[in-house]
């Protein structure tokens, strides 16, 4: 059975919501499948936090260089205007608070927006954190994109977080396969419902109260 | 007349003693001194701390230095990668120590300890693990959380072409963790693939000031973590 949108229409949707000149930090994996569904006439800036502003896709096969490089340690190419720079300038980018939005994978995220994104907590894990804490202390906006419950249906939207923090009350709004929801003072509002999904249907898989914004109000 | 030279990367690392800690530059294999750390494998020393961002991958670099047994302790942001076998295997054996420091904040630390401040305050960690046991503080309305410079006793760093007097350019995303680490050790070293006169280079485009550079190696043709691994080297 498949409910809701697909990773792709999860992108493309949150792709809908980044305005024109934004400057963008995408997280490694599935927020990186954003890049492809910017609505025709926008131009983003993508910031990579190894040590370039401007990055392009994948190079062609063979055409890559092992010292261009993303994130996720993968080869990638580079935009007219792009520019490269050192860590501690690409912190400042970071922690200054000048690029506008950091779109990122979540473990757990709670009403309050309390995101956990780098590590269960178990015993045997290595934790790594990379940039993902200070993305979420210093970018303007923080999108979170990820499916609405783990693979054993466990919730990813909680009342409180139950694996280590990435951040304190630092989501703005999440993207999933189910809706759109944004995090608010009073929690957690659902503001888009995927096509087909019911109200019933998100609110048995959510671990904390939703409201619904006016326009969804009204359809009830 | 200043020279920075040094005929080889044997002789650049000649005098890193046991105990020392050392800042390796790099992201994955981007910037990765390949042949000073391999050199440093040969000449022995050993309980080192190892300040870098990642661990290495496969058994050459940076996991092959591990692999040898010869670092204490590492400082770092992400020790794990895909193809990272060796930090793994030795912490879950409890054989190397692991400071784990969000990546902006080692940054910002390494920057610090170079430029002669002592610690500073940053929103980053704050309420997480990464922040416990540090002094918080409210700043502007905001929780912040302490964190103290780092420095080193010896850097290990690659530029794509040095001059004699140490300045340093470096080639596209390997610039990375370089300029703040050669700030912040008592030694730095840098291997070059290319090794110019001074005057040669445009004083504009130097990234890596000279005065930061202690030691030039000339390493023409550097090696790649990836390529290593993909033809199935195992250092040593």
């Amino acid at each position: 059975m498949n409910v809701g949108w697909s990773r792709e229409q999860i992108a493309q949707r949150l792709a809908q919501d980044i305005p024109n000149g934004s400057y963008v930090n995408l997280g490694i994996g599935i927020p990186e499948l954003v890049a492809r569904f910017v609505p025709a006439g926008r131009t983003l800036v993508y910031h990579t936090e190894n040590g370039l502003l401007g990055m392009g896709p994948s190079p062609a096969e063979g055409q890559g260089d092992p010292e261009l490089i993303n994130a996720g340690k993968r080869q990638v190419t580079m935009m007219p205007g792009s520019a490269f720079f050192d860590q501690a300038t690409s912190f400042a980018m970071i922690r200054g608070g000048h690029l506008d939005l950091s779109v990122l994978g979540a473990l757990q995220v709670a009403a309050n927006g309390d995101l956990a994104n780098w590590s269960t907590g178990a015993d045997d894990a290595i934790p790594a954190v990379g940039g993902a804490m200070d993305l979420v202390a210093g970018v303007k906006r923080v999108f979170v994109m990820t499916t609405h419950t783990t693979k054993d249906g466990e919730p990813k939207l909680v009342e409180r977080c139950t694996y280590p923090l990435t951040g304190r009350a630092v989501v703005d709004r999440i993207y999933t396969d189910l809706a759109v929801i944004d995090v608010t003072p009073g929690g957690f509002e659902v503001v888009e419902l995927a096509p087909q999904v019911t109200a019933e249907y998100v609110e048995e898989r959510t671990g904390a109260p939703l409201t619904w914004n006016a326009m969804l109000q009204a359809r009830h | 007349m200043i020279d920075r030279r040094v005929a080889s990367a044997a002789e650049a690392v000649a005098d890193i003693p046991d105990g020392a800690a050392v800042m390796i530059g790099g992201f994955g294999e981007a910037g990765s001194p390949i042949e000073l750390i391999h050199a440093l494998i040969d000449q022995g020393a050993s309980r080192l701390t190892v300040i870098s961002n990642n661990t290495g991958t496969g058994l050459v670099g940076l996991a092959a230095l591990l692999r040898a047994g010869r670092v204490g302790k590492v400082i770092c942001s992400f020790p794990r990668t895909a193809g990272s076998t060796v930090f793994p295997d030795l912490y879950r054996a409890g054989k190397v120590q692991l400071e784990l420091v969000p990546q902006g904040t080692l940054a910002e630390r390494i920057r610090a300890g170079g430029a002669g401040v002592a610690a500073f305050y940053t929103p980053t960690g704050v309420g997480t693990p990464l922040a416990e046991g540090k002094e918080v503080r409210v700043i502007n309305g905001r929780e912040c959380v302490l964190e103290y410079g780092l420095r080193a006793d010896f850097t290990l760093i690659k530029g794509r072409v040095a001059d004699t007097h140490g300045n340093v350019m470096y080639h596209r995303t390997a610039r990375n963790f370089a300029p703040m680490m050669a700030s912040a050790a008592e030694i730095t070293i840098v291997q070059a693939a290319e090794v110019v006169e001074a005057g040669e280079l445009d004083p504009e485009a130097i990234v890596t000031p000279g005065i930061f550079v202690d030691r030039v190696v000339h390493v023409p043709s550097p090696q790649l973590e990836s390529a290593l691994n993909a033809a199935g080297a195992c250092y040593p």
